[in-house]
């Protein structure tokens, strides 16, 4: 056990490994950090008046970003599925990172979350007694905490549970705990968007929430933006590092995200027509997101930029010639990320509060503070990734490995790529 | 060796400083987003202000205790006595509200009134009475009502007025919503919060119906000489940056048998307040007689809070 842990603290070692420009990344993220925490800390002092939120729209740009990042987080499913499910091996190499995305995705719902606070300090209050007085199972806020925990849990255990096991040259077993918490995962990790949507759903006064399509669109939107995320960070791993993914397996993915996004189109559209045409007071809030109420119209940029990028992207992706081409693949990525973050964040959170419950419209934009802060727990989401991964290359790639024995055997072993090569148990 | 002496208590008083340094920057970085007065906190109020219980998990006499030391801590903030009642709900009783909407004339003397009686913060400005205007005929539709009328006279021809508040809802869609239990409905019926609780998720108010629950963006600014020093922990005692806060029924007046703040300060007589449970009280008497009405009542909340119009007593055909 002591020995196991050691190993865990030399293997940390290697994220001071690295060249030049590792160490220049992780400074520009650094940097970038620091500028968000200055902005909360104007934050902190002044209240949360530093931002535009207001009775009127008393949710906007942080819980947005939050419910774009539950997104990428349910996203790691996609491969999940196909790799311990269906024991698709190039996609098998790979779900580790998927998982680490997770990982890196909930830190930074959490962190959104934090930030959006009146109260920061009395967060605790939210855990089930005898700590706090979590509110379960009445509050959907309450089934969040415990959805996102347990899938943070999840993943950690898994991620860092393969890795152990990889590192002394062992293979996990499906069939055992660590198999059933991996399969535990898909379901939990469905649940994370559906109860994020239920959540929404709840606030049965802004019927601009109060959609049935909303868990299921959301879970399509999931699909397709995390996994377009993953794309563009995998192509970025297979240059820096040595890791080594295929073309094939990206394309692959790309198929995947094709469905997804399909689909979401799909829902879109019938939650669009349903909103719009019978016309009555409860269309007001889509009237407002599409072309503006009584001359307000600053969400109406959102919105047209989501539509068209999402459409573009949807042409680039579906079309085989665009999709097996990275210049139109990673365009494709690009716009179906930007458009469904702007479609699921701004687009939900703020049409819900305008007009309010009472009729009235307050334009919501976001203030500098908003934007710095959010930026910093961007930078402090790509700062964790990096260092996830920097730490977990060694291990995947061969090149450190632990004796079983459990002695103080350290050794450094070049295998080139061992990992999913030699998983006899999964064919039975 | 005396010099040696002398560098060693030197040295002594060195660490001492740097420790209390220490642990005064500390405590102090935390108490900005605690609420107390920064300057005079000791961190034995730190730690009890920090693990202080839900009000409802508290026995009397702990409650007793944590009141003493929140009067301390207003004394210290504000420089004047501020009393904090705890009295608890009265036995059979209910309460709910009237509003005669062919009396009311929108001159927003409620509003004021609630916000001297209540301790609401005057900048930023926070009302927990919203007054809207509609033109005869719009009644309730809500993309037609105005907040921010202002005109030289009310009231004006053409146009009636609809105060809104906390509808005290009998099925509250906010307390459902709070991840923390930190709002709940009183034995008699009234939406409260604990201030200390709330952690400002504001989910609460995402869920409101009636945009009845205000939420503190920046400190809470109010002059010592407004502040109404007869106060109850769950209701008007002074507020702290980052909680939600509502309307209350005025729980430090009516628990203690009084009417609230609007109804005293309503020149038209537009407002009424009473125990629901007793039949002989003016609230169900309105429910009885006039024609009455609740507030989006479609949406399953059952306010206690009855809108109705008046002919008889009324006659003020304005338009």
């Amino acid at each position: 056990m002591i020995q196991t842990i050691k190993n865990f603290i030399i293997a940390w070692g290697s994220i001071f490994k690295g060249s030049a420009k590792y160490y220049l990344w992780l400074a520009f993220l650094a940097g970038l950090m620091a500028v968000g925490v200055h902005a909360y800390i104007g934050q902190a002092e002044h209240g949360l008046i530093m931002t535009a939120m207001r009775d009127q729209v008393s949710w906007g740009f942080y819980i947005s970003n939050f419910t774009f990042l539950v997104g990428v987080a349910a996203a790691a499913v996609l491969l999940v599925v196909p790799s311990y499910v269906h024991h698709d091996k190039p996609i098998k190499e790979i779900v580790i990172f998927a998982e680490m995305m997770a990982i890196t995705a909930l830190l930074m719902c959490i962190m959104f979350i934090m930030t959006d606070l009146g109260q920061p300090l009395r967060v605790w209050h939210i855990l089930p007694p005898p700590i706090g007085l979590m509110h379960w199972p009445s509050s959907l806020l309450a089934w969040d905490v415990l959805a996102l925990n347990s899938y943070l849990f999840l993943n950690i255990i898994v991620v860092f549970y393969v890795l152990y096991k990889l590192s002394r040259g062992e293979h996990y077993k499906m069939k055992s705990f660590v198999g059933f918490l991996i399969y535990l995962s898909i379901p939990v990790a469905v649940s994370i968007h559906t109860v994020t949507a239920f959540l929404y759903n709840a606030g049965f006064s802004r019927p601009f929430w109060g959609d049935a399509i909303l868990a299921p669109k959301f879970i399509a939107g999931a699909l397709s933006s995390g996994p377009a995320l993953m794309l563009l960070v995998f192509q970025v791993l297979r240059k820096v590092t040595d890791v080594k993914i295929e073309d094939k397996t990206l394309f692959r993915i790309a198929t995947f995200i094709t469905y997804a996004l399909a689909i979401d189109l799909f829902f879109i559209g019938s939650e669009v027509f349903v909103s719009f045409y019978p016309g009555t007071a409860e269309s007001a809030s889509i009237h407002y997101l599409f072309f503006g109420l009584h001359g307000q119209t600053n969400l109406v940029p959102y919105i047209w930029t989501s539509v068209i990028a999402t459409v573009v992207a949807f042409v680039l992706i579906l079309n085989k010639g665009t999709r097996e081409k990275f210049v139109t693949l990673n365009t494709a990525c690009v716009l179906m990320i930007v458009g469904i973050y702007l479609e699921k964040g701004m687009g939900l959170v703020i049409p819900g509060f305008t007009p309010d419950v009472l009729g009235e419209i307050y334009q919501y934009t976001p203030t500098a503070t908003e934007l710095m802060v959010s930026l910093g727990v961007w930078a402090f989401g790509a700062m964790v990734y990096t260092l996830l991964v920097k730490f977990a290359l060694p291990v995947y790639t061969g090149k450190l490995r632990f004796a079983s024995s459990g002695k103080e055997d350290i050794h450094e072993v070049k295998v080139v790529r061992p990992h999913v090569e030699e998983v006899p148990e999964e064919q039975a | 060796m005396k010099d040696k002496d002398e560098k060693k208590i030197e040295k002594r008083e060195l660490k001492i400083n740097r420790r209390t340094l220490l642990k005064g920057a500390l405590a102090g970085a935390a108490t900005t987003m605690l609420p107390l007065n920064r300057a005079d906190a000791s961190f034995k109020d730190f730690w009890e202000s920090f693990f202080q219980k839900h009000f409802r998990e508290m026995t009397v006499a702990e409650k007793q205790q944590v009141v003493q030391r929140l009067e301390q801590e207003y004394e210290r903030k504000y420089k004047k006595a501020i009393q904090i009642g705890i009295e608890p709900a009265m036995p059979g009783v209910l309460f709910g509200y009237g509003l005669d909407l062919s009396r009311c004339i929108g001159c927003r003397t409620c509003v004021y009134a609630c916000v001297h009686e209540n301790n609401q913060s005057r900048d930023p400005q926070i009302q927990w009475i919203q007054v809207l205007r509609f033109k005869h005929g719009d009644l309730m539709n809500w993309e037609k009502a105005e907040k921010y009328y202002d005109p030289k006279q009310v009231p004006e021809p053409g146009y009636f007025y609809m105060p809104v508040q906390c509808q005290q809802c009998e099925n509250p869609a906010c307390t459902r919503a709070c991840p923390t239990q930190a709002t709940w409905k009183e034995p008699d019926g009234i939406v409260v919060v604990d201030y200390n609780w709330c952690i400002g998720c504001r989910y609460c108010m995402a869920a409101c119906p009636y945009g009845a629950r205000h939420f503190n963006w920046g400190e809470p600014g109010i002059k010592p000489a407004d502040i109404n020093p007869v106060t109850h922990y769950l209701g008007n005692r002074p507020r702290y940056r980052g909680v939600v806060e509502k309307c209350t029924f005025c729980i430090q007046r009516t628990r203690k048998g009084r009417y609230t703040a609007c109804v005293e300060a309503c020149p038209v007589g537009a407002r009424k307040f009473g125990n629901l449970l007793d039949p002989k009280s003016e609230v169900r008497y309105a429910m009885e007689h006039k024609r009455t009405f609740r507030l989006k009542d479609d949406l399953g909340t059952h306010p206690k809070f009855f809108y109705f119009f008046d002919f008889e007593a009324g006659e003020r055909f304005s338009g």
